[in-house]
């Protein structure tokens, strides 16, 4: 079954230091738990005794030997949060989900369980759903906050969020707009971009709508490759002098305006973008807003 | 050649001898649970606590995973020692009532009485059968598994190990397991086979003529339960 995915995970992290956690925690966050069959494997494959494993993996909280429940509910119990009353709010936790500390509901939807500390002691009660931080939490919230997870924290809207505004980007060598209006991706009119790499060709399509990283492609590019972007319309090779902060590769330019420069990360799954203001003018501000 | 004086006594000894085959070499009596010849020092039960340095820089090590020192001054029975020594048993006491070494122990020490909350633990968690398994056997069958309070010994998962061939011995080293009170089945207890001599628990009917020094009497205290 998950033989493949195993082999891979321990492939990757067998010549680092402490990799008996570094595979444990990947594999639990591959599957959600630490499954029987997934330490046997770990254990033949680095040569090392089921015992030393099992030890690794029972001795860390972070580890579970149980499936878990899709939405992971973590009460802070630390010193400041128990002043303020966390063991109520645990306590209003583990009454409407109608399980105990480190327990999982029966429909496999919560798991609950009581943690020391978050690092977060001024914001407490503090209560921590699908990686979601809950601040001043009273019972009265507790509620609210599982009917939250079951719906599932949705990513935030591009239509409603003020955050997110659109942009218009034009090639910077042949000054044609990148706008495509008849291939929509968020809505919005999308920017076509031509790649290749290592022989296929493809086009990529980019969200024209800043802070969203939705994107198309029809090029079948292995992910973590770095691409050669191009114009589609004069076939040049977008010019690159930024290094991309996130991972090191080079960044495509285009222009977004008078005043401004769009960066995005050449390396194909890579997130990286950055506007680069020239002119931080009002106008400039206002013509990428408008 | 590394020379240390253990109380007082001039001794010398190759590099890397600990301190606690230094003072046996020389005859000191220095109590151990987890210590094992031919398993590595593991330091786990402390009852082989000493005291070296002198003055206000005197401090207690465990003898079984401290190496000599050239020039070392150690002291294995002083009234710092006695007295944490006599703690440590309390406390193993405390978690394992039952095991005929330990209770040899704290009549040898003169412990009457334990006053901390009592568990019937099977386990003092000394790892030796955990090593005799890993050093001895080559088998790693058993290790440790969770731990603080819910640390424990056994196999990956609680199921039958297939690395264990069942050779028994993890039961020969273990010194809380052998020689058992099994106060349940009067024919194999062992209470009053330990060294007390004071007058023991006379509450005890079923238990005839069995004795138990302990205060209060562990027997009395599990058919309460």
């Amino acid at each position: 079954m998950d033989e493949q995915i195993i082999e891979k995970v321990v492939i990757e992290h067998r010549d680092s230091l402490g990799g008996i956690l570094s595979i444990l925690t990947e594999i639990q966050s591959k599957f959600g738990y630490l499954p029987q069959d997934a330490l046997r494997q770990v254990a033949k494959k680095t040569d090392s005794s089921l015992t030393d494993i099992y030890a690794v993996a029972t001795f860390y909280k972070a580890f579970s030997l149980k499936p878990r429940g899709k939405h992971l509910v973590s009460v802070c119990l630390g010193t400041a949060c128990h002043v303020r009353g966390a063991p109520k709010i645990a306590d209003e936790f583990s009454r409407q989900l109608g399980i105990k500390s480190g327990e999982t509901t029966r429909d496999k939807e919560f798991s609950f369980e009581t943690v020391n500390c978050l690092g977060a002691c001024a914001l407490g009660p503090t209560v921590v759903v699908d990686n979601h931080y809950f601040s001043h939490v009273t019972t009265a919230k507790v509620q609210h906050i599982i009917e939250q997870a079951r719906k599932g924290f949705q990513q935030s809207d591009p239509r409603t969020d003020h955050r997110i505004f659109k942009i218009q980007v034009n090639c910077p060598v042949c000054n044609h707009t990148l706008m495509d209006n008849e291939h929509e991706i968020d809505g919005a009119a999308s920017i076509k971009l031509a790649a290749s790499s290592s022989g296929k060709k493809g086009t990529i399509r980019l969200s024209s709508l800043y802070g969203s990283s939705s994107t198309d492609s029809d090029g079948d590019f292995p992910k973590g490759n770095v691409i050669s972007i191009f114009c589609p319309y004069c076939r040049e090779e977008l010019p690159s002098e930024l290094i991309c902060p996130e991972c090191g590769a080079n960044m495509a330019m285009m222009t977004a305006g008078k005043y401004a420069t769009f960066h995005i990360c050449s390396r194909y799954g890579c997130l990286g973008h950055m506007l680069d203001i020239t002119s931080q003018t009002q106008d400039s501000l206002k013509e990428m807003k408008g | 050649m590394i020379t240390l004086t253990i109380n007082g006594l001039e001794v010398s000894v190759e590099e890397g001898t600990t301190i606690l085959e230094a003072a046996e070499f020389l005859g000191f009596p220095i109590p151990t649970l987890c210590h094992m010849e031919g398993l590595t020092p593991y330091g786990a039960c402390r009852l082989c606590v000493v005291e070296i340095g002198e003055g206000p820089g005197a401090k207690l090590v465990s003898s079984c995973t401290y190496r000599a020192e050239q020039g070392l001054k150690v002291r294995t029975s002083s009234a710092r020692v006695m007295k944490a020594r006599a703690m440590i048993i309390e406390l193993l006491l405390a978690s394992c009532p039952q095991s005929k070494i330990i209770q040899d122990l704290a009549s040898k020490y003169e412990i009457r009485q334990q006053r901390f909350r009592q568990e019937y633990e099977d386990c003092i968690l000394c790892g030796r059968c955990v090593r005799m398994c890993e050093e001895q056997m080559m088998a790693k069958a058993i290790g440790f598994r969770g731990r603080g309070q819910n640390r424990s010994i056994g196999t990956p998962f609680d199921i039958p190990s297939d690395v264990c061939r069942q050779c028994g011995g993890c039961i020969y080293v273990c010194p809380a397991c052998t020689l058992r009170c099994t106060y349940t089945e009067p024919e194999k207890a062992i209470c009053g086979g330990c060294a007390n001599i004071s007058p023991p628990c006379i509450q005890k009917d079923s238990f005839n003529d069995l004795m138990c020094y302990m205060d209060p009497c562990v027997a009395c205290e599990i058919k309460k339960q």
